[in-house]
């Protein structure tokens, strides 16, 4: 136990540690003039520009910017959508896998890592070409990260900005975001895990001779360089169907520890960023302090959860830790939980242990924390521009009790943006609830669950949790690639996607347009502690009135029944 | 007056009861959408209720209460908004019986001839004499009468209005005490100023304010979540092997949505107009009254809101070889005759600070030489004295033409008082000049604390004066204002202004001449004065009828006060959900899986008493908040941190702990009633 404490501090120690100076650098990437950086990449990214036909120099508004990133988003699943159907006549096949099995699977998977999701209907090693895997879905990881670290940019933009209707331009911030961060990073980590055992070719399947005697196949790939981006860009979407419990994705202690550092740091980086750009570092610190708060929380519920583990099984004088089900030995109790909140907390979804087989309260955290929709630390970008979706609530609600018409960063919240700002908080929501609402009562939903009772509807309320939060880690009870799980969940995770980037961008617009009023006394305080234990109020109060019943017949019940003995 | 308002008060509820049944209508409900959601749950349980009773034997007794209690829920809201709007409806019938059967004596071809007030159109010419009412808004042309307003303002002192200058505007329903006044009508039937009154405290024209709006989408998106986390409780509920009736959905539901502050939101609205209306000043809209409360700099006039209207004095300074007495005896006999303030104040000093009593004028054979624009000075002349008092340079002259001159001492200690910010007035008798009189603007007391108070909420101040840069910055200084500006012009003014709007400030101010119409129309708070021109009054987004500049800071008061009781409320509804969480999901899944009797932390009776007891809590919750609404959050003058830390002590941690009491009394209650078994 004392380990896995000292493991949780060093994390967040390094975590905070890495993510200021990258906070900085997004700073000069973003805002700044291209001084030294300008020499290197600028003539890169000039190519990619005149290759694209783009004006990266027009600054753009909502709409603009909005429009550049839908069609640019839908031309990226419709390119993922057709490598997969004809993956057979394209090159580096050793496999000689047939095109993906049907039409509705291949959407899902192009929507799906589009979005930033990576929910995986498919398995890895059975079914893609290593060119799907670098083509399709590598370059989608690249570039649903980027996209939405340029909401986020953009977001700040507004804030920060006065009297304009302009936001920046898209190209400009997809492209940096791509060339200036997330290629270097991506490098560098492929660097690290090639060295610690992850495997990197391109060569056929492997069959080997077990030391039992009878023959194995082992996948090979292109592995490191997915592997990276997975983490950094909080993609998730494992190379083989075991994710990082693989040991070819995840082979070693400090890979994993590594992966977790990868997953917040661009999101980290990103609040203190935000802190620069208002030239308040402290409206960033607060933020991130009201992250941690809650990164923090959600931990403890977990690793204490998974500790106690099944009071069943501690019955029968079974060697702790009771809860190993599902957990890699290599990793452990402490790792493995916080993996599990790592990578919920952001949008990730990667896994190094089977979410089926948490505790009940154990895979209580895992759900809650993607219902309230990633914000601690959360995507790239997404966890940014999501927390603001509850930093302007809070601001509204509180703000009216200190006497004046609501202000962040001396702009008033208005009928305009709580308008955009509700509806980037009900979509979400309401898509969670109806779409899991209507997987619990007809056929082709029930068919999917391997449990029954609460377990099998959390199975259910976590794949539509995972997909409207683009997170992407799966239960792993649901039977998910069906025609009714495959579209339905598509749905959720465009809705998730794009049913909070367009609303924050209006906010955004609408924002940019105001002046902006001087900090006085009478001013309410973004920067103080009050402000971010209110902030993990409102968090905690809307996310649980939103879906205590749901949860309540969930993993809340099947925790009291596993204490009286019951379990499913 | 007392037992007179407790009689009101008492209409005011008879008329409220019956406007809440009135308010049922589904027109005037969809208005509130949160209500409304009430409201139809209301119909729908109601309409179970009969259902069951006329085909099933089940017992019909917990959906027949939660319909009651619903009824009332929606009845409680309405009955809020009525009592609010009751105060208004009061006043306006009282301002209606001023404003019916008036005659008016109108200029037609050159003759005065009797018509109907109420045909009277825009530029029509009227003699007013006294005794009689003046039946419209207009400006005096000729003559000069004393009005009594009392009808408008409540102040029953008639107050004087004359053609010309800055009190030439008489108001439609007042009353010509003496002498005659020929008026031009200002306004058409309909839009004189007591009829916008009248709508106004009616708020027949009430429309909705910008945070208003802002907060209803807040409440409505909220709704909308709890709508649909309690409508797809039933297929999880089905997934779970169970049923959950319509009756208990329908009441979680109500206890969910933000109900309190949805009941109370108008009403808080109205409320905060009345308080204004309590102290005189009448907002033409409500978003002014918001604007009040967002306000960061007050622009105030020197005199009259900083310093007393007139300049005092405060010190004798004699010249070398003159002793204090002797200065202080010529310049009283310079000022017995001088009824200006300043010159009273001469007399006054003397008379603390030397004991010298007034004398009497006629018995020491003294005349008055009056004060002119050409020798700028006053004084007497007694049988061989001239006296004279001054400015410095009309003295100096005049002791010249006598032979005299001006001591370097008296020069200096003019100069000094000068650049303190006063006004020195040279005395002299006959060819000697006795001294300086140091004449100064006295600042009123405890303004000082109320600009402390106000930097504290923060908000600036910023002063307004003709005088030049010199005394205003020495004003300014002693008064505590934050800033001046000097000299001051029209134009100026309107700069400022939109300078600091520029900033991303908002700015109010007062004004009553003419010339601060555009200043009035650009400010976010303009408040005009009623004693004012009638183009400052069209201009500014408020009138005060009392016309006393100092109101300004209670207008900013109740503006904060409004947006904070709105604040308060909101959060005390949504903390108030967390105990009807734990009343409602135990009772509902108990039958299913009864291991979740464990959440049932207030230990309810049964199932159906705990959502009962959450359903009466919610609708009596907006009963016991009525008179919070009405008369607001207690506001203090103190930072935006010190009062957000109270608000959330009190409606924050107090929403989410007296919901948990409350509902378990009521528990008690029907439990002890053997209401539920």
């Amino acid at each position: 136990m004392f380990n896995d404490i000292f493991l949780f501090v060093t994390f967040i120690a390094v975590l905070i540690a890495m993510a200021f100076p990258l906070g900085n650098y997004m700073a000069k990437v973003f805002y700044g003039e291209n001084e030294k950086l300008g020499k290197l990449f600028l003539p890169i990214e000039k190519l990619i520009y005149r290759f694209a036909g783009v004006n990266e120099n027009k600054e753009m508004n909502w709409r603009q910017y909005a429009v550049a990133l839908i069609l640019f988003n839908v031309l990226g699943t419709v390119l993922v959508f057709i490598v997969q159907l004809t993956q057979q006549l394209l090159p580096f096949n050793p496999q000689n896998f047939e095109s993906v099995g049907t039409w509705y699977l291949a959407l899902n998977t192009a929507i799906s890592f589009m979005t930033n999701t990576n929910w995986q209907a498919y398995s890895g090693e059975s079914s893609l070409s290593y060119f799907t895997q670098m083509i399709g879905l590598t370059v989608q990881n690249f570039l649903s990260a980027a996209t939405g670290c340029a909401v986020a940019v953009a977001f700040i933009r507004g804030l920060t900005r006065k009297t304009t209707n302009l936001i920046g331009n898209f190209w400009h911030d997809l492209v940096r975001c791509t060339v200036r961060i997330l290629l270097p990073i991506s490098i560098l980590l492929t660097i690290v895990f090639v060295q610690q055992g992850v495997v990197q070719n391109l060569d056929a399947y492997q069959t080997v001779q077990t030391a039992q005697g009878t023959e194995q196949t082992i996948a090979m790939g292109p592995v490191a360089s997915q592997e990276a981006i997975k983490m950094l860009g909080t993609n998730g979407g494992g190379f083989f169907n075991a994710n990082s419990a693989h040991p070819f994705e995840n082979p070693t202690p400090l890979t994993n520890f590594v992966q977790m550092l990868a997953i917040f740091v661009v999101p980290l980086g990103l609040v203190f960023m935000f802190g620069i750009m208002t030239e308040n570092k402290k409206q960033g610190f607060a933020i991130a302090g009201a992250m941690i708060i809650l990164f923090v929380m959600m931990l403890g519920i977990n690793y204490y959860s998974e500790l106690n583990g099944n009071p069943m099984i501690a019955q029968m004088n079974i060697g702790e830790p009771t809860s190993m089900e599902g957990k890699e030995v290599r990793f452990g109790l402490g790792a493995s939980s916080l993996f599990t909140t790592v990578t919920t907390a952001a949008s990730c979804g990667a896994v190094n242990n089977m979410h089926d087989s948490l505790t009940p309260l154990g895979g209580f955290v895992p759900l809650l924390q993607m219902m309230l929709g990633e914000i601690v630390f959360g995507g790239a970008g997404a966890g940014f521009y999501g927390m603001m979706v509850y930093v302007m609530i809070t601001v509204f609600i509180v703000g009216l009790m200190v006497g004046r018409t609501p202000e962040y960063l001396g702009k008033k919240i208005e009928a305009r943006e709580m308008k955009w700002v509700m509806i980037a908080l009900l979509i979400p929501s309401v898509t969670i609830l109806l779409f899991s609402a209507i997987a619990s009562v007809v056929d082709a939903g029930l068919a999917g669950l391997n449990n029954d009772g609460p377990h099998g509807l959390s199975e259910i309320l976590y794949g539509f949790t995972s997909a409207a939060a683009n997170n992407g880690s799966a239960f792993a009870g649901l039977t998910a690639n069906t025609v009714f799980y495959d579209l339905m969940l598509g749905i959720a995770m465009l809705l998730g996607r794009f049913g909070v980037i367009i609303p924050m961008l209006a906010v955004a617009g609408s924002m940019a347009e105001k002046k902006t009023a001087p900090i006085s006394l009478g001013t309410f305080e973004t920067t103080s502690i009050t402000f971010m234990v209110l902030l993990v109020g409102i968090i905690l109060i809307v996310g649980a009135l939103t879906f205590l019943p749901a949860l309540s017949l969930g993993p809340i019940v099947e925790h009291v029944l596993m204490l009286q003995g019951i379990t499913f | 007056m007392n037992a007179q308002k407790n009689s009101l008060d008492t209409k005011i509820i008879t008329a409220a009861i019956g406007d809440s049944f009135k308010k049922l209508h589904p027109a005037v409900q969809i208005k509130s959408p949160v209500m409304f959601i009430v409201y139809i749950g209301a119909i729908l349980t109601t309409y179970i209720a009969i259902r069951e009773a006329i085909s099933s034997t089940q017992s019909i007794f917990l959906v027949s209460q939660i319909s009651v209690w619903l009824w009332f829920t929606v009845l409680f809201a309405n009955f809020a908004e009525a009592i609010a709007e009751g105060r208004g409806k009061a006043q306006a019938q009282s301002l209606r019986t001023t404003r019916s059967h008036t005659q008016a004596k109108k200029l037609v071809n050159e003759a005065w001839q009797l018509v109907d007030g109420d045909t009277l159109r825009k530029g029509d010419v009227l003699l007013v004499e006294a005794g009689s009412l003046i039946p419209s808004d207009g400006e005096i042309i000729e003559g000069m009468a004393t009005v009594d307003e009392s009808a408008v303002t409540g102040e029953s002192a008639p107050v004087i209005r004359e053609s010309g200058g800055d009190k030439s505007s008489v108001t439609g329903g007042t009353r010509v005490l003496s002498d005659w006044i020929k008026v031009k009508v200002t306004a058409n039937p309909g839009e004189t100023f007591l009829d916008r009154m009248i709508s106004l405290v009616e708020g027949a024209k009430r429309q909705k304010t910008p945070n208003e709006i802002a907060l209803t989408i807040l409440l409505v998106s909220l709704s909308i979540i709890f709508l649909v986390a309690v409508v797809t409780i039933e297929p999880f509920a089905i997934y779970s092997g169970t049923t959950i009736p319509v009756t208990m959905l329908m009441a979680l539901l109500v206890c969910l949505i933000p109900t309190t502050i949805g009941g109370l939101l108008s009403s808080i609205g109205i409320a905060g107009m009345d308080r204004l209306l309590k102290r005189n000043v009448l907002a033409m809209s409500g978003r002014a009254v918001e604007a009040a409360g967002d306000v960061n700099v007050l622009l105030l006039d020197k005199t009259g809101t900083i310093t007393l209207g007139n300049r005092m004095a405060t010190e004798f300074i004699p010249a070398v070889g003159v002793s204090e007495e002797e200065m202080a005896d010529i310049a009283q006999l310079s000022s017995l005759a001088d009824e200006t303030p300043e010159g009273r104040s001469v007399v006054v000093l003397a008379k603390e600070r030397y004991g010298l009593r007034e004398r009497d004028l006629n018995a020491l054979h003294a005349e008055f030489v009056p004060f002119t624009a050409q020798t700028r000075m006053s004084g007497v002349n007694m049988e061989n004295l001239q006296i004279r008092k001054g400015s410095v340079d009309a003295i100096e002259k005049y002791t010249k033409e006598k032979g005299g001159s001006l001591p370097a001492d008296v020069r200096q200690a003019s100069e000094r008082i000068a650049k303190s910010g006063g006004t020195p007035l040279v005395v002299a008798k006959g060819e000697k000049v006795l001294g300086t009189i140091h004449l100064k603007d006295i600042v009123k007391g405890g303004i000082k604390e109320r600009f402390r108070e106000l930097r504290q909420m923060g908000i600036k101040t910023v002063m307004i004066t003709g005088d030049n840069p010199l005394t205003a910055a020495a004003i300014a200084a002693e008064a505590g204002v934050d800033d001046f500006l000097a000299e001051a012009t029209p134009e100026a003014k309107l700069k400022m202004i939109r300078d600091y709007q520029e900033r991303g400030m908002l700015v109010a101010m007062t004004g009553d001449g003419t010339n601060d119409a555009p200043a009035l129309a650009q400010a976010d708070v303009g408040v005009a004065m009623n004693s004012g021109t009638q183009a400052a009054k069209e201009a500014g987004n408020m009138v005060d009828l009392d016309s006393n500049p100092t109101k300004l800071i209670e207008i900013v008061e109740i503006g904060k006060q409004l947006l904070m009781t709105r604040g308060s409320l909101t959060t005390f509804s949504i903390a108030n959900d967390v105990a009807k969480y734990f009343a409602i999901i135990p009772a509902m899944f108990v039958s299913t899986y009864p291991a979740l009797g464990v959440f049932n932390i207030m230990q309810l009776a049964t199932p159906d008493s705990a959502i009962l007891s959450a359903v009466i809590f919610n609708a009596l919750i907006i009963i016991g908040l009525i008179p919070l609404a009405l008369k607001g959050v207690k506001y203090k003058p103190v930072g935006a941190a010190t009062i957000l830390r109270q608000n959330l002590f009190i409606y924050g941690l107090g929403g989410l702990v007296v919901p948990f009491i409350g509902i378990k009394i009521i528990d008690m209650i029907l439990v002890a009633l053997n209401i539920v078994g």
